[in-house]
């Protein structure tokens, strides 16, 4: 039971795949403009993972061993498929906002990593705990730097304005802004480790 | 036996007062162009210089204090990013922005990336993107000059990129008025002749070298000549280098010790990649003036810079 919990919580802390594991950066930088954005994105994200990471685990068995990344992303494929299809049809204010990154969930790294690493390797309930726990991780990440970039650079929170008369600070919804605000929360989240006594979480390099 | 052998990058010569003293040589040679630009527009380019300077400083020391670092706001080097910063706003801008830009200029642009000698890009122009990308409006109002009231005009190169005017005649400016800075402008930049005094004083003491600045301005000079506005070989020389920012940038922001190469030949293909962007964002880019821009970029191009231009090695044909 211990381990099980353990697998849910360490997608939120110590391997958080934005603050830790530093994958999936594409859409972190691109959709985090606004929380609405970012929520939507993440709870996209989390539900691609839990699905995918429950049929690799079943199935996991029967793939051979090298044909496995393209099983795996047709089975991920087949998930962000259901996801923006039903986006489209339930949600099209937010499907236009994220725009091209719903379909590019396919080729994010958070979940091909957990297939890979995590759920082709493990039982069925341990990998939903995983994907679970690292959509979680991801769509807090997400949603940190969408609050701070959208209270900045629009003076609002969820599309309500806060701060009257504030002057919003339009490079922080633009490109410049993504990059300024991820690269101080990883520097803070490593500083605190550090004053804890603890190793960096951020020590190997992320990809797309 | 290993830990004899110390690889460290130059300079190698260390002494102990050379950076407080060319910082303070700068900024009091800069003083001389702030004056004119008070002279020019008033008291409240004063308050912007003072704000800017204030807030670098205490920025700067601030962020020492909590990194428990020794505090050396007296170098220099932060009073002298504040004058800079201040010198490239216009004397109309609110004044939280000055503040803003200088907590930007040294907690993002300098002590995030380790403080003094460590930053890849000017502070100074960082803080000026930063400012312009996030407030175009009150970046690009400038104050007309010898009016006491802020009626907005717009400079001179704003004017030829809008296509209001054609010539120096119908800009009502003469190229005396230009070099004597009676135009629009940001209050560091327009006063071309308290600059040059401040830049032949610094290649005297030899605390900046002519590679850089000279590439640079002939560049733009040269190009904007040659591909004049209304033909081949019919460009305005001296109209491109009295104005926008040029000087102000050749000879200080792009002669910065730590965002510009090692090597006096690596300066000069710097300066001369400065002038190119320079004229092409003049000439083809969506922006009026180029010079910060620019320096920006190749700031980034320097560890190529440094890697190609190598000084012969010691003792090797």
């Amino acid at each position: 039971m211990k381990t099980l919990i353990k697998e849910f919580t360490k997608g939120i802390t110590i391997e958080n795949p934005t603050f830790g594991l530093i994958l999936g950066l594409c859409p972190t930088l691109a959709v985090s403009t606004s929380l609405i954005n970012a929520l939507g994105m993440g709870v996209a994200a989390t539900f691609v993972l839990v699905g995918s990471n429950t049929i690799i685990s079943l199935v996991r068995r029967l793939i051979p061993g090298r044909i496995r990344l393209p099983a795996f992303i047709v089975i991920i494929a087949t998930f962000v498929t259901i996801c923006e299809l039903a986006m489209k049809a339930y949600l099209p204010a937010l499907d236009s906002a994220l725009g091209i990154f719903v379909p590019l969930i396919v080729v994010n790294c958070i979940i091909l990593a957990r297939a890979e690493a995590f759920a082709s390797k493990n039982k069925v309930l341990p990998s939903i705990l995983d994907g679970l726990g690292m959509g979680v991780g991801f769509t807090i990440g997400l949603s940190v730097i969408a609050l701070i970039r959208e209270i900045l650079g629009a003076g609002s929170i969820a599309g309500i304005k806060i701060l009257p008369g504030f002057e919003p600070v339009a490079m922080m919804i633009l490109a410049p802004g993504a990059l300024l605000t991820l690269g101080l929360l990883i520097g803070l989240t490593n500083l605190l480790r550090n004053l804890r006594g603890k190793p960096n979480l951020s020590r190997k390099g992320g990809c797309c | 036996m290993q830990n004899n052998l110390i690889v460290s990058s130059s300079p190698h010569i260390a002494s102990h007062d050379a950076t407080p003293k060319i910082m303070w040589s700068v900024f009091f040679a800069l003083l001389l162009s702030g004056a004119a630009g008070v002279f020019i527009f008033g008291m409240r380019a004063l308050m912007v210089i003072l704000v800017s300077i204030a807030s670098c400083v205490a920025t700067e020391y601030l962020i020492q204090k909590l990194r428990r670092k020794k505090i050396t706001i007296s170098d220099g080097s932060a009073a002298l990013t504040g004058l800079l910063l201040a010198y490239n706003l216009s004397s109309t801008v609110p004044l939280w922005m000055p503040l803003v830009g200088g907590f930007f200029a040294i907690a993002i642009c300098k002590q995030a990336f380790g403080g003094l000698g460590r930053n890849i890009f000017n502070p100074a122009l960082a803080a000026r993107a930063f400012l312009l990308a996030s407030w175009p409006k009150h970046m690009t109002d400038f104050a007309r000059p010898f009016t006491l009231d802020a009626i907005s005009s717009a400079t001179p190169l704003a004017c030829f990129k809008l296509g209001k005017v054609s010539g120096m005649d119908e800009l009502g400016l003469s190229y005396w008025d230009m070099f004597l800075g009676k135009r629009g402008g940001c209050l560091g930049e327009v006063c071309i002749v308290a600059l040059l005094i401040a830049a032949v004083y610094l290649l005297w003491k030899k605390y900046i070298w002519w590679q850089t600045p000279l590439g640079f301005i002939l560049t733009v000079g040269g190009l904007s000549w040659v591909f004049g506005q209304q033909g081949f070989l019919k460009g305005d020389f001296l109209f491109s280098i009295l104005s926008g920012g040029l000087i102000l940038g050749a000879f200080f922001m792009a002669t910065d010790y730590v965002t510009s190469p090692l090597t006096k030949q690596g300066q000069l293909v710097f300066g001369v990649g400065c002038g190119l962007i320079t004229f092409v964002i003049r000439r083809f880019g969506g922006y009026p003036e180029g010079v910060s821009y620019s320096i920006l970029i190749m700031n980034a191009v320097v560890p190529l810079i440094d890697r190609y231009v190598r000084p012969r090695v010691y003792g090797v044909k």
